[in-house]
């Protein structure tokens, strides 16, 4: 008795989207609460101002905004896709999954809906993830979008975060190709060093001591230590990002892009360092004006630099996306055609 | 592998003149490295990163903190060589 399965295809980004906050905020509305100055946010972060989402502007409707985008730049409906996944820490319930709510927004409520966690890593784990369903046959075509509201918990008071985290949304669109345009993920993790990003106090925290409340406790925000984290990014996740250029067979320079999660400008020069970038690859930099945001920070940055560098469309790009868990993912792909 | 503390202190100056383009010169025993060579904390990351490699030695996220001066990093790497 054989199992009948679908041939499998190759698989492509399609189109990218993505969603700007409309509110900016410059180091020096920040600086003063944490007794900093833009000279130092700038000096260790390479950030001079970031996107700050309103009340209007949810998970929600940021990651629509973002989907609708990369719909639109692809001529395809909702109706065209199958599946859809969605990547954020910051989507304040636990179920149903923001995913759900996006896929009935969006028009196809039949669609297949998940949210992943996999924080700073997220949207690198969703491509991972949309390209083998692709490739498999399980889906015909894939959403991939990577949204956070960081701004809802980030302590404003903590002078290690309050200048870093931003809000947005970005999206792809991946669907079968006849040639192979995304590479195989490399990734993984480091959970033994898991204590250096997280975010606290737990929902049950509340419930526990009902005496102590949002006062005493804090509300949910995250922490992260500096120094290990800029220490594993630099010197652990870029061999990931060789890894990823070898799976696919790809040299440095062969690339067009280098499109690292948007953490911190001093991450990123150092990782292109360490993984021998050329001097010849453009090297995204939204974090300048956009902040770290979280799970969008891939798509926000492919789609600005698609616009500010037209000839990237169709080159190769290495995306790597690392962060709280700690986990990890990088693959090379193929940026969508101009739409 | 015993190391020397004037051997350590001559890789140390080379290292944070490469790292963060402070003249080796400066790099003394007695110097702080936030406040008199003005080496940050992510800069102190690729110092230690750097000095790890170069001396063979393991120095862990939770002693990078305590490493307030030079003299207090060659002591480190000097007893962490023994």
């Amino acid at each position: 008795m054989n199992i009948k399965l679908p041939p499998t295809v190759n698989s492509q980004i399609l189109s990218v989207g993505s969603y700007r906050p409309k509110h900016i905020v410059a180091n020096s509305e920040i600086a003063e609460r944490i007794d900093s100055s833009d000279e130092w946010i700038q000096q260790r972060t390479g950030i001079q101002s970031r996107r700050i989402a309103g009340e209007d502007e949810t998970v929600i409707t940021m990651a629509q905004a973002a989907c609708e985008m990369a719909l639109k730049r692809a001529k395809l409906t909702m109706a065209d896709v199958d599946t859809l996944i969605l990547a954020t820490i910051t989507y304040p319930f636990q179920a149903p999954s923001a995913a759900s709510e996006l896929i009935n927004v969006l028009g196809n409520p039949k669609a297949a809906a998940f949210d992943i966690s996999a924080a700073c890593a997220g949207f690198c784990y969703g491509v991972a993830m949309a390209s083998d369903l692709v490739r498999a046959g399980s889906s015909k075509r894939v959403l991939v979008v990577g949204v956070e509201k960081l701004s809802e918990f980030t302590d404003p008071d903590d002078r290690a975060t309050a200048f870093i985290f931003a809000d947005g949304a970005g999206a792809v669109l991946i669907g079968p190709s006849e040639q192979a345009r995304i590479g195989p993920v490399a990734w993984g993790s480091d959970a033994d060093s898991r204590d250096a990003i997280l975010m606290n106090p737990a929902y049950t925290d509340f419930r526990n001591s009902p005496d102590k409340g949002v006062t005493e406790l804090g509300w949910p925000h995250i922490s992260q230590q500096g120094q290990t984290v800029y220490r594993w990014a630099v010197f652990t996740v870029s061999k990931i990002g060789v890894k990823a250029l070898e799976l696919a067979g790809v040299r440095a320079d062969e690339l067009g892009a280098f499109i690292p999660h948007q953490a911190n400008m001093r991450i990123i020069e150092s990782m292109a360092k360490e993984i021998k970038i050329p001097s010849s690859v453009i090297i995204a930099d939204d974090i300048r004006v956009n902040g770290n945001t979280s799970a969008a920070s891939i798509p926000l940055a492919m789609d600005i630099l698609l616009e500010t560098h037209p000839e990237l469309h169709g080159s190769l790009a290495l995306m790597i996306g690392y962060g709280a868990g700690l986990v990890y993912a990088a693959q090379v792909v193929q940026l969508p055609p101009l739409p | 592998m015993a190391l020397a503390q004037a051997d350590v202190l001559a890789g140390l100056k080379e290292i944070v003149e490469e790292v963060a383009g402070i003249p080796g010169a400066s790099v003394e025993l007695d110097k702080n490295f936030t406040d008199d060579l003005e080496v940050d904390s992510l800069s102190m990351v690729e110092v230690v990163v750097a000095a790890e490699e170069r001396f063979g030695v393991k120095i862990p996220d939770e002693a990078v903190t305590d490493l307030v001066t030079v003299g207090d990093a060659v002591n480190f790497i000097v007893n962490a060589a023994k």
